[in-house]
């Protein structure tokens, strides 16, 4: 059976978290397949990268390592995965749908022409009968998406081409480790044969990476704050609560526009999806978006002004009124009671 | 100096930014109708980088393409009185049921029948379909080179085009020579507005299937101003492979979808009095959520 492969990005020597995550999954995947996990690392450096792959359940590793493959650039790694996904035949291939897996999985997916579902936030194993023809395809993977702003959930299949790609965001699969001392095997791929000089037609002149400072998925409390906060200077209010608390700031996207916060901070489709124990919405109406990002929480509790906001619905608290008075009530209370 | 040809890719989409109330049925299926068709946001961003390098390299076009149904026209005009040159509407009832590859097919290949361009710029993503998918792969169905998530390009010297991308954890300056596909990141300025003048040189612009189902006075006017007509290209004016468009030349197959209903949870109704919060903040370290 042919394998299951998972695009390894690399971020200073670490392989991304997004990538940990497609990993568990994949190992799900390859597992209800029986078949084989596979990884494709690209990049400068990597000796001993695949310490970091193995305890994922990755029976077969492949390395491209050279110095031009570092910086990511699209058309030499696109090269490499191209020509091996037509030497490995992969069944199904998964990429993050970060700013490398989005400008990568489309490119590659043309060149092979196979399908690609854009950010997944599911990816089960099913059947379909294709009553037109008569056809019934087994183990096809249903790719579950939201679209038209989110307010649509479609279900993709691709039961002609391969491989069945699809991009994932981060924080939207869980990782676990498999066993830290699962031991594959390492392919390293002769980077020659497999790019050309006009890969490199673009030059990166100059890059500026930051280190994410913020971890709000591992995160057990998340105050998020949403345009209602009314100002960066009222924020404060709730890096305070997060601070007593024991929790992480977050944001909705409005509050992001209009610069209250910082983006790495923004909770929805398209920022962070988190699941802690306890999500505390303050000025937040929760469009389908927002709610993408943080609907799984264990409990949740909303601040609205609005009795009638779109969050109360997804709400196991609510309460009517306006956060400058709530969340300072909140943080003498909580120092109140745990005295 | 040199002038550019530039080709701006562009989506006629459903707003669904404002899917307020009225937006969303009773039973909490979208009400189509309430959405306005727009023009893509982020390819409004992309027109303005075209626009950029038209008053920068005087000579230069901009010209839209976008493939859709017949009223998609109506961005092509928006934008002309913006500031495009014109534009051309790629319309068949064969596209229909496109995927992200079928639909790159047959941009690539009208482009291809374009044949002189210099840049191709698209916008980062559409707001209906929501992958980002299309700017690539048009890019790699023309073999040339692409750079997503622009912000800005700053300076095009000796054929080669120097931009800064906007990327999750930062940023990079990137030079690619042309011919090259970008896409432009809502990040980048805001395209400028419609400007009096051109509405007025530009409102009649019309495809020849709008002239035919109006009842226009001055028909004439359209042979002695060209620019009002829209070409409006079908199958049969680009070079294809019928079964690589519309669903047979899409892999991926949307096996179902289900509107997103909102269902109400139970929830413990607070107000903003001492006692409420102090007795809430209790409860919550009681069952070890907090503390
Ligand atoms: C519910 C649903 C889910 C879908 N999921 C997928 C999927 O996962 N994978 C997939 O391959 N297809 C998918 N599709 C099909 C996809 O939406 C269409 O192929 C669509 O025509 C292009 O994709 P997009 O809207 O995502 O555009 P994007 O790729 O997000 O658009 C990027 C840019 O390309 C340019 N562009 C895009 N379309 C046009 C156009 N018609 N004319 C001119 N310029 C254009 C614009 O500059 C735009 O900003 C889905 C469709 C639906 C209804
Ligand atoms: C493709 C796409 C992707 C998107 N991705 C995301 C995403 O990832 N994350 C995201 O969050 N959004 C996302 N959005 C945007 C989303 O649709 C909403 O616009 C956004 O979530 C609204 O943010 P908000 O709730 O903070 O602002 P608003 O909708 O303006 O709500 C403010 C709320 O604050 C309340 N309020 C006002 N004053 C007070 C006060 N003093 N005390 C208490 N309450 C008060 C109001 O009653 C209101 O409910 C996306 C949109 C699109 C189209």
């Amino acid at each position: 059976m042919n394998s299951v492969f998972v695009y390894c990005e690399i971020e200073d020597g670490q392989v991304a978290e997004v990538s940990q995550e497609l990993m568990t999954k994949g190992r799900s995947l390859a597992n209800e397949l029986k078949c084989k996990l596979e990884a494709i690392v690209i990049g400068h450096q990597l000796e001993g990268v695949e310490e970091q792959i193995f305890p994922y359940g990755v029976d077969t590793v492949h390395v491209a390592d050279d110095k031009r493959l570092f910086p990511y650039s699209t058309l030499p790694h696109t090269s490499i995965i191209v020509k091996l996904f037509e030497e490995q035949k992969p069944q199904i291939a998964l990429m993050g749908a970060s700013s490398i897996g989005r400008d990568l999985g489309p490119r590659v997916s043309s060149a092979l022409h196979s399908g690609l579902t854009a950010d997944c936030t599911s990816l089960v194993i099913g059947d379909h009968l294709d009553k037109k023809q008569d056809k019934n395809y087994e183990n096809l993977l249903y790719q579950i998406r939201p679209a038209f702003g989110g307010n649509i959930i479609a279900t993709i299949i691709n039961p002609d081409c391969r491989p069945q790609m699809a991009t994932v965001r981060e924080g939207v699969m869980k990782k676990q480790v498999l066993d830290p001392k699962y031991k594959g095997k390492v392919v390293k791929l002769d980077v020659a044969k497999y790019v050309s000089d006009a890969d490199f037609a673009v030059e990166i002149i100059e890059r500026h990476m930051e280190k994410s400072k913020v971890n709000m998925k591992g995160a057990p409390i998340v105050v998020a704050g949403g345009y209602g906060m009314g100002s960066k200077e009222n924020f404060q209010l709730l890096y305070d609560l997060a601070e007593v608390l024991g929790g992480e700031v977050g944001a909705s996207r409005a509050a992001v526009d209009a610069g209250y916060v910082e983006h790495e901070r923004q909770i929805g489709q398209t920022g962070v999806t988190v699941r802690p124990k306890l999500y505390i919405a303050c000025g937040i109406s929760g469009q389908i978006q927002h709610r993408a990002g943080m609907e799984e929480s264990a409990q949740i509790i909303a601040i609205n002004t609005d009795p009638e906001a779109p969050i109360n619905a997804v709400a196991d608290y609510v309460i009517t009124g306006d956060v400058a008075e709530i969340i300072p009530k909140m943080i003498k209370y909580y120092k109140k009671n745990t005295k | 100096m040199k002038a550019y040809k530039i080709i701006v890719l562009a989506k006629q989409v459903p707003d669904t930014r404002n899917v307020g109330k009225d937006a969303m049925k009773a039973d909490g299926t979208i009400n189509r109708a309430a959405l306005p068709a727009i023009f893509n946001p982020e390819d409004l961003n992309a027109l303005e980088q075209a626009l950029r390098i038209k008053d920068r390299f005087p000579g230069s076009t901009v010209t839209i393409l976008t493939m859709g149904p017949g009223r998609a026209a109506e961005i092509i005009r928006e934008g002309m009185f913006r500031g495009a040159d014109g534009g051309i509407l790629l319309t068949d009832r064969a596209f229909a049921g496109s995927d992200t590859l079928a639909t790159s097919y047959a941009i690539s290949r009208a482009l291809k029948k374009v044949k002189d361009f210099d840049i191709v710029i698209a916008g980062r993503q559409a707001i209906d379909g929501d992958t980002a998918q299309v700017g690539p792969q048009v890019a790699e169905k023309l073999g040339l080179p692409q750079v997503t998530y622009v912000e800005e390009i700053q300076k095009i010297e000796n054929g080669k085009v120097e931009m800064k991308r906007r990327l999750e954890r930062g940023v990079e300056t990137v030079s690619c020579p042309v011919p090259l596909v970008l896409t432009v990141n809502g990040s980048a300025p805001d395209c400028r507005a419609r400007n009096a003048k051109l509405i007025m040189k530009y409102k009649h612009a019309k495809t020849v299937t709008e002239l035919q189902n109006s009842n226009e006075d001055y028909l004439h006017l359209y042979n002695d101003r060209p620019y009002l007509n829209i070409p409006e290209w079908t199958v049969n004016d680009i070079e294809v492979d019928h079964a690589e468009l519309g669903l047979s030349g899409s892999p991926t197959k949307v096996k179902k979808v289900e509107n997103v209903v909102l269902q109400a949870k139970e929830a413990k109704v607070i107000t903003s009095a001492d006692s409420d919060i102090d007795d809430l903040m209790r409860e919550l370290i009681e069952s070890h959520t907090i503390g």
